[in-house]
């Protein structure tokens, strides 16, 4: 199959969901969380990179160490989320540069979604419809807990359960992003459609169809002036989403 | 537990990071009663109202009546206004149907705002959605927090008049938790005075003497009542 065809399929997948489950990350303030959670994957992509597996594959368990680390930064400490994003961020960087070829390091850093293969795809693709499903189904609960997780309390909902959830989709989502624009930008793939269709909704139903649009609708024409431009594909599919958000300043409701 | 009773609480202790919030406090409360936890500020109110939701731990006893659904209004919800959403869609949050959210709009004078969001309505019409949002899915108690911080004198008399009314068609239980005591005399079957630990509890009339309530307030209530005298 045509290799532009796998590449848009992949990034209006990982597009889309990344921007309905930041617009839920968006609403408890975690927005950022996705961009340690990136970096700290970096050593796992190097490790992809060189023996020359799935980058998802090797981002994934680091990303779950970075969840466990947050879990227990926010049990331990009263230390504010930016710290964990400071000593994360760098730790994850300093890590992977130890031993992660040079050649290699533009692919880590920024992704490269353009030479996915079709059983990449399809498994990328699954795995965001699986994810999407899940979001969808704890939305209204964790909707619900980030504005207040006492009033979640007193509704009988099962907030770690659901915190839980949320954070294994956050995993899942970060492994898949860093493939598409690498461990540097995961965050800019959850914060910035979700902030455009913050800036453009009036109430949730837009807020979300705005988010998953404006995620997918950046990776369809980052991938494709990439195409026309020959400049890496991750950083245009950042910039285009950025350009959105710029134009919904202007339409601010 | 004993007949018509809704709630029995049996030397409440709350330790909370290290620190004793409340001590030794029992009381009992009624069906169709409106009961009032005046206090301070950080006397352990709130405290006391999120034990009794099952979101601290404690030790002693909490029993509640069987069964028994509560519902919670609380006293500001701060992130509320970062996320574009409309009363009707906070409605569906708990899966309140379409209609069950209008009856209760209707019923709370807010029915215009079914599609306004959230974030934009003012402060008393905010606090009557919470109330409203409590109400939803037919509670027999409710735990209000502050019922009035926020509100002005108008907005104040809508809401008690509210509470009132639906305390009637409903015959429900509330607990209130407050340091206004203007609420006390309006509103309010039983008292319980609290500063950490409980410093009395009875009927209004009972307990709101000077001498009560110097022992509850200390220094702030004595200075009032000098400059009162000199006048």
């Amino acid at each position: 199959m045509n290799q532009l065809i796998l590449s848009l399929i992949c990034g209006i997948f990982i597009g889309g969901t990344c921007g309905y489950l930041g617009n839920l990350m968006l609403s408890k303030r975690m927005a950022l969380v996705a961009g340690p959670l990136g970096h700290l994957a970096l050593p796992g992509i190097a490790l992809a990179l060189i023996y020359g597996f799935d980058v998802s594959l090797g981002a994934f368990p680091f990303v779950i160490l970075g969840i466990i680390l947050i879990w227990l930064f926010e049990m331990r400490t009263r230390l504010p989320m930016e710290a964990l994003v400071a000593i994360v961020f760098a730790s994850g960087v300093a890590i992977s540069f130890l031993f992660l070829p040079i050649e290699k390091a533009e692919t880590a850093l920024i992704g490269d979604i353009t030479k996915v293969s079709l059983k990449e795809t399809l498994i990328t693709a699954a795995l965001c419809i699986l994810i999407f499903i899940l979001i969808k189904k704890i939305y209204s609960k964790m909707l619900l807990i980030n504005v207040s997780e006492d009033l979640a309390k007193a509704e009988k909902i099962n907030v770690k359960k659901y915190n839980l959830l949320y954070l294994f989709s956050i995993a899942i989502l970060v492994a898949l992003g860093v493939k598409m624009v690498g461990g540097l930008l995961t965050a800019a793939l959850v914060a910035i459609p979700a902030s455009t269709s913050r800036n453009l909704s009036r109430n949730l139903f837009q807020y979300n169809f705005l988010s998953i649009f404006f995620g997918a609708l950046s990776a369809i024409l980052g991938i494709s002036l990439f195409k026309l431009t020959s400049f890496p594909p991750g950083p245009l599919i950042i910039l285009v989403s950025t350009v959105f958000f710029l134009i919904s300043l202007i339409f601010k409701k | 537990m004993k007949e018509g009773l809704i709630l029995k609480v049996k030397n409440l202790n709350v330790q909370l990071g290290g620190e004793k919030i409340l001590e030794n406090l029992s009381f009992e409360v009624r069906e169709g009663e409106v009961l009032t936890i005046l206090g301070p500020n950080g006397a352990g109110k709130t405290v006391l109202l999120k034990t009794l939701l099952g979101i601290f731990p404690y030790k002693g006893e909490i029993i509640w009546k069987k069964g028994i659904k509560i519902g919670y209004v609380p006293q500001r919800l701060a992130f509320i206004k970062d996320i574009p959403m409309t009363v009707e869609e906070f409605f569906r949050l708990k899966d309140v149907s379409k209609k069950e959210t209008e009856n209760i709009l209707k019923k709370i004078g807010l029915i215009e705002v079914l599609r306004k969001e959230v974030g934009k309505l003012s402060s008393g019409q905010f606090q009557r959605i919470l109330i409203g949002w409590a109400l939803s899915k037919n509670p027999q108690v409710l735990l209000f927090d502050e019922p009035m911080t926020g509100i002005d004198i108008k907005g104040e008399e809508t809401i008690y008049s509210l509470l009132d009314k639906l305390k009637k068609e409903r015959n429900l239980t509330l607990l209130l938790v407050t340091h206004d005591l203007s609420v006390i005399y309006k509103f309010s079957d039983y008292v319980i005075c609290l500063n950490r630990y409980p410093i009395c509890q009875g009927k209004p009339r009972e307990i709101l003497t000077p001498e009560g309530l110097e022992k509850l307030y200390g220094q702030e209530v004595k200075f009032y009542q000098h400059t009162h005298q000199e006048l």
